[in-house]
């Protein structure tokens, strides 16, 4: 075992216990915080795979951004917070199953992605966020789907300040 | 050396516990936490791939990238309709939401 | 190999050696002495946090015609260690409320924030954590957890004031996030890469970038003043309205922990205004670039007196108001930002390949004129409020 695996695993480990608090939790306030927590492991997973650039867009758009709205919107519909006496709808037993079976068919499929461990990996280009850069503008690659991702986070800007505007 | 399907069970697992989280929680906003989890799981999926396949290729990275911004979009459009939701009816809880079932 | 030009390599191999010599396998040591350097960083920045407290006080004594802290040490310069130990024997309360893990963590986490920058922080040409090729955006996502820090430290206390001032806080936090990501991308730009030793290599051989773009430069200190919540954008404290704040529930060390992340905060950035526009270790001092210790003084320097700057800035203006502070930031800051991105990446692609002085005075011109254009938009704007408010209004129907 080296120490790209021990990192793996414990990374891994609090990928899946945070996302199971995430869950689980009954304080949305604290869900939320582990969904940071999971976050930020999924980031070191990105660093382990040398993508330096998605482990810091990772950071500073979820734990930045997104983790920080969740936790607004859980504060700004308090009344709900802890007065349940569940958490979870009457169905979870039929979720339970379901996400078990999804799991048990996710992994069964992964199996056949068995990579072989003599064959060495590919190194990644030096240059790879100046590539990263290229591809997302260059009409060759990838520049439609980026512009299609602009607009898309336009109108979710516009439409989310006109939902949720107090209409007096 | 982390073996491909490693980065593959994991995402399945981190998949599995987002897909619980949105089928079984009764609270709109944590069913957008469990969202957020499977696209995550997505996500190390696509750079996963991307890493063990052709680095030099940067589909994998745009893919991923792209998943951040609808991430943010879906976020944002998500917790203003809870908010709004919330602002008219009081509750955020999902079963409650039920003006359409008869 | 000589210790004066590369420090760092020197003394790697030395302990290498000693600790390869003790049977020590070779990753263990490499992993030890990696450990080491960390916690040599780390304490060499909370030695300088200890210095920061004095020149702190002592400045804001100086702009408040008082003396300052004189009674302990020359200068009072030992004045520091006494707040500490008051600090430090002060009682610990978790107010009874709180939520005691999410609590304690926000101070933590608070201070974590501002020492991640340090890694990226290249102190001298050869002396620096790691040289990322993302470390401007590393800077953004480092900035990312103190917000977490504070609506976690809001939120924690139970307490009205500490979330209002969490809630006031996070808002501008978030909001000058986009001016001084786009500020940050101008030198990012000029020098074609994020890496911020690419950038100072690249203020060495051509001109620094505070002669390409003062506007961007001055963008970058208002936002980062901004980020660090510091007057005349302290809302979160707001003394006079919410008692402190988002720390109104923390005492002794704890408080301490906020107080130190705030002071080691506005250094950090003042030392990252020096190093993105003012050539990094290359002034004031000569030879910056070869001999690393006076690439390390030179960097300090800059960082101190940009955190003086701050300090001056802090203790001259007034406190803002929150809808002030928030439409400066959408209506002014934001698209001035953008439009300087344009305006740079359009005359850097029509000039780069003139001789340096023609590259730099096209530049430095083009600020000059978008900040001018800006200037006079702002006052004609006034002249009309000022004569739509001197004719009188007709009376208001209500």
């Amino acid at each position: 075992m080296d120490a790209s695996q021990i990192i793996f695993f414990l990374s891994a480990a609090l990928i899946l216990v945070s996302a199971l608090f995430v869950v689980t939790a009954r304080n949305l306030v604290h869900a939320a915080l582990w969904l940071i927590a999971t976050l930020f492991g999924v980031a070191v997973l990105y660093v382990l795979l040398e993508a330096g650039f998605l482990a810091v867009v990772q950071v500073v758009v979820y734990i930045g951004a997104i983790a920080i709205l969740f936790i607004f919107a859980v504060m700004l519909t308090r009344r709900d917070l802890l007065s349940q006496s569940s958490q979870t709808n009457a169905n979870w037993p039929v979720a339970l199953g379901v996400s078990a079976l999804s799991l048990a068919a996710i992994a069964f499929i992964a199996r056949g992605f068995g990579f072989s461990l003599d064959r060495p990996l590919a190194p990644v280009p030096t240059d790879s966020l100046e590539r990263l850069g290229q591809a997302l503008v260059s009409p060759q690659q990838f520049v439609l789907p980026f512009e299609v991702a602009s607009v898309l986070l336009v109108a979710a800007l516009v439409g989310a300040v006109y939902v949720a505007m107090n209409k007096k | 050396m982390i073996p491909l399907s490693w980065y593959l069970y994991l995402s399945a697992a981190l998949f599995a516990i987002g897909l619980y989280g949105v089928l079984a929680r009764k609270n709109a906003i944590a069913i957008l936490l469990g969202i957020e989890l499977m696209l995550n799981a997505a996500n190390i999926n696509l750079v996963a791939f991307w890493r063990y396949t052709d680095p030099a290729q940067m589909a994998g990275q745009v893919f991923a990238i792209i998943v951040f911004a609808v991430a943010a979009a879906e976020v944002a459009v998500g917790l203003s309709l809870v908010i709004s939701i919330y602002r008219a009816r009081k509750t955020v809880i999902a079963d409650e939401l039920d003006l359409m079932k008869w | 190999m000589n210790f004066w030009t590369d420090p760092i390599k020197v003394i790697y191999d030395w302990l290498m050696i000693t600790l390869t010599g003790w049977g020590m396998s070779g990753w263990l040591a490499d992993v030890l002495i990696n450990l080491l350097g960390i916690i040599v960083l780390i304490t060499a920045a909370m030695v300088l946090d200890i210095l920061l407290v004095w020149v702190e006080r002592k400045v804001v004594a100086r702009f408040q015609d008082r003396l300052g802290p004189n009674r302990v040490g020359p200068f009072g310069l030992f004045q520091p260690f006494p707040d500490i130990i008051k600090l430090i024997i002060k009682e610990d309360i978790t107010p009874a409320g709180a939520d005691k893990v999410v609590f304690n963590l926000a101070p933590i986490l608070s201070l974590a924030s501002v020492i991640f920058l340090w890694a990226v922080i290249p102190l001298a040409a050869n002396v620096y954590g790691v040289d990322l090729n993302v470390a401007l955006l590393y800077l953004v996502a480092a900035g990312a957890i103190g917000t977490l820090s504070i609506i976690m430290a809001g939120w924690a206390s139970n307490n009205k004031y500490a979330l209002l001032g969490a809630y006031r806080m996070v808002a501008v936090m978030i909001s000058y996030e986009i001016p001084m990501i786009v500020a940050l991308l101008i030198p990012t730009l000029l020098a074609g890469t994020m890496s911020m030793k690419g950038i100072t290599l690249a203020q060495q051989d051509g001109l620094w970038f505070v002669v390409l773009s003062p506007l961007g430069m001055l963008l970058f200190l208002v936002a980062a003043i901004a980020e660090l919540g510091r007057a005349p954008f302290d809302l979160s404290e707001g003394e006079s309205e919410i008692v402190s704040g988002f720390h109104i529930e923390y005492s002794g060390m704890k408080f301490g922990l906020f107080y130190a992340g705030e002071l080691l905060h506005a250094f950090t950035f003042g030392a990252f205004v020096g190093i993105l526009f003012f050539g990094g270790w290359n002034w004031p001092l000569p030879w910056g670039d070869k001999y690393p210790l006076i690439g390390i003084f030179n960097v300090l320097a800059k960082g101190m007196f940009f955190y003086w700057v701050i300090m001056w800035v802090k203790y001259t203006v007034p406190r803002l108001r929150i809808d002030h502070m928030l439409a400066f930031n959408w209506k002014f800051l934001t698209p001035l930002a953008f439009a300087l991105l344009i305006v740079t990446a359009v005359v850097h692609a029509i000039f780069k390949d003139l001789p340096l002085w023609a590259y730099g005075l096209a530049m430095f011109l083009s600020n000059i004129l978008l900040g001018w254009a800006v200037l006079e938009i702002l006052r004609s704007n006034a002249r009309q409020e000022r004569a739509a408010e001197e004719t009188p209004a007709p009376a208001a129907q209500h």
